[in-house]
């Protein structure tokens, strides 16, 4: 018997392509996904392997022209989200779902307090008046901890960990189910990294706020995420618990991504990068995208695309495995 | 014997501001062996960078000695330096910003065998710079392209290449993979790791990466705020980690094991003003040992051996090991 789950985002057969004048950027290619209420789920992949725009698709955000999204069916909190008209938009936004960029600076205006730019956003969904939307205001800053001392202070005088403490404030200001954090922690230092990490986990631990990391660093899926989909050239390629997609990796990219990364438990491993790179997204392969990079493939994969595999919820994308025997050589553990 | 191709002593870099002088390196000291790599690893601020220029007196130092096989770099004059330079070079972190956008790879290699008059003839000189793109693995095709038409990890090879055009023995590597992705960073650390091995270079490598730096060194300095706190061989470093910044600094790195999940220890406090600080420990205001409190009455802790070649600026190290 299954249990119902209950989905708070859902993408279906998402595609986005940039088209400018002379050529079309392939940014995102038939991307489906679900996340359980209160769950994270990590997106890992390289520069340009579309995980942000995907992002963006969520919140109906991929900046048109000339960015277009071709195909498929984004469903947020059951907001038909690509339907939405741009006011119906601004209420969902920030309120229903938000968004945490990576640089914290570009994010904030650097005219205003910041106390300010938290009761904009209060102020625009809930029905309150300005006393009540400082004081609202001022217990975000206190639950990202800043003191109100620091509330009336300017983007600048803030550093950089602050200012993305002010950012998550802004994004949970008005208590979404669904924060999508966008490489929340790669503009700082580690141990600022690592009490932006912690804040983030006992928020959503407060909350049930369900949530999407996007992150490059799969230090960071394996503390934070319970689901990853690792993301190739627009599309997911592997998908399953952090577990299974750590313990019993399937996908011959996400066996070259670990192979690539230095691991601190074991310094004598050599490391052994992916050769060449990612396909241009102007000009994608017929086949599989990883084909060129992969030492498994064969002159199918480059014409073929990769067929689907499952074990229970765990879904990779390789046709490799059409042969019963096939196995990556990096070990279950 | 052992051969020391660098040593720096009490290096200091002070910055005069409009609210006095930034103590951007203080009283750094350390040697590199021949064929060795020393790590320097520390957050935004903590002046490793610095340090690494100013061994190349790409800034002018405060205050010390740099000695580059035995002579000593500050005493030089600009003719002597660019002499000099020719065997101490430097790879920065961005390639885009560090390679001139009008200039072709063919001219960005050459320029330093030019400006050197290391060779003249024009077809030599190509000879030259079509052997350095195949060390660094560039394809020859590439030869004629721009900046802007090759991606991170090659712009990274020609900023490699470039810095190993002179033949140089020493090369100070600045965070020279942080810009790029994974799998690209790889090729990058591997192809550092052959060169190596391959020309006998001795490198420094600044980075605030922990991974990458444990596995490219064989020692490692933590530097924070402007001083070295702590410096040991690179798996006794992550082996036994034993001043508090640097426990707090490894166990803050995500880790990939699921399994067994380090515990974390989370700094707060404030971090000290670099400008004018006091005479005393830096990491004080964010220590989480009981005797932090004390410590606030000593003065500024200076490097002790605890075991052979390893080296921890705190006081009460004893006491806690």
């Amino acid at each position: 018997m299954e249990e119902k789950k209950e989905y708070v985002v859902e993408v279906e057969d998402l595609t986005v392509y940039y088209e400018l004048e002379k050529e079309t950027v392939k940014a995102v290619n038939g991307i489906s996904f679900k996340l359980e209420k209160g769950r994270t789920l990590g997106f890992v992949g390289e520069t340009g392997s579309g995980k942000t725009t995907t992002a963006l698709s969520l919140l109906h955000l991929v900046p048109d022209p000339p960015g277009v999204i071709k195909s498929g069916k984004v469903n947020v909190c059951g907001h038909d989200m690509l339907a939405l008209k741009p006011h119906q938009l601004t209420k969902v936004r920030g309120k229903d779902i938000s968004m945490i960029f990576q640089d914290p600076m570009t994010s904030l205006d650097p005219v205003f307090p910041v106390v300010d730019q938290i009761m904009e956003a209060i102020m625009l969904h809930e029905d309150v008046n300005k006393s009540e939307a400082y004081q609202k205001a001022i217990k975000m800053l206190e639950l990202v901890g800043i003191p109100e001392e620091r509330a009336h202070e300017y983007p600048h005088q803030f550093s950089g960990g602050m200012k993305q403490r002010v950012v998550i404030s802004i994004a949970l200001a008005c208590n979404p189910q669904v924060l999508i954090a966008d490489e929340p922690t790669t503009a700082l230092d580690v141990t600022i990294q690592a009490q932006v990490l912690d804040l983030m986990k006992n928020l959503r631990k407060q909350y049930g706020t369900s949530m999407i990391m996007i992150t490059h660093d799969l230090g960071i899926i394996a503390e934070v995420c319970d689901e990853v989909a690792v993301i190739y050239a627009g599309s997911i390629v592997e998908k399953g618990t952090v577990r299974e997609i750590f313990k019993h990796t399937r996908h011959p990219y996400t066996e070259g991504l670990f192979n690539s990364v230095p691991d601190v438990k074991n310094r004598g491993r050599e490391l052994t990068p992916i050769p060449g790179l990612m396909p241009d997204p102007t000009n994608l392969p017929a086949g599989c995208a990883f084909a060129e990079r992969c030492s498994y493939a064969t002159d199918a994969c480059k014409t073929n695309k990769p067929s689907e595999h499952r074990e229970g919820d765990h879904v990779f994308f390789c046709s490799a495995y059409d042969d019963p025997g096939f196995a990556i050589k990096r070990k279950d553990s | 014997m052992t051969d020391t191709i660098l040593e720096v002593k009490n290096l200091k870099k002070y910055f005069k501001t409009r609210r006095g002088m930034l103590h951007a390196v203080d009283n750094v000291s350390f040697k590199l062996e021949r064929g060795k790599t020393l790590g320097i690893v520390g957050e935004s601020g903590c002046g490793k960078s610095t340090t690494g220029r100013c061994i190349l007196r790409l800034i002018e130092p405060t205050s010390g000695e740099i000695l580059f096989n035995g002579e000593n770099v500050i005493n030089k004059s600009k003719k002597e330096m660019r002499l000099l330079r020719q065997k101490m070079q430097i790879i920065f972190q961005d390639p885009f910003s560090s390679l001139n956008p009008s200039k072709t790879v063919m001219e960005a290699i050459s320029e330093p065998i030019i400006y050197h008059r290391l060779i003249t003839d024009k077809l030599l000189v190509e000879k030259r710079v079509r052997e350095l793109m195949e060390i660094v693995g560039l394809a020859e095709r590439l030869i004629n392209s721009y900046p802007h038409e090759l991606d991170g990890g090659r712009r990274q090879r020609v900023g490699i290449a470039k810095a190993l055009a002179m033949n140089p023995e020493f090369i100070v590597c600045d965070e020279p993979v942080s810009a790029l992705d994974v799998s690209i960073q790889a090729q990058i650390l591997n192809l550092l790791k052959n060169l190596q091995k391959q020309m006998g270079l001795s490198f420094i490598f600044i980075t605030h990466d922990l991974s990458v730096v444990n596995y490219f060194s064989d020692d490692i300095a933590v530097m924070y705020l402007g001083q070295m706190v702590e410096k040991a061989p690179a798996e006794e470093l992550f082996a036994n980690p034993s001043h508090p910044y640097t426990k707090a600094l490894l166990s803050a790195i995500p880790q990939m094991d699921i399994d067994h999940p380090m515990e974390r220890i989370l700094l707060k406090g404030e971090i000290t003003s670099p400008i004018d600080p006091p005479d005393m420990c830096r990491f004080q205001k964010r220590c989480y040992w009981d005797c932090a409190e004390c410590c606030k009455n000593e003065k500024d802790p200076e490097l002790i051996e605890i075991s052979p070649d390893h080296f921890v600026a705190c006081p009460h190290i004893k006491d806690y090991s």
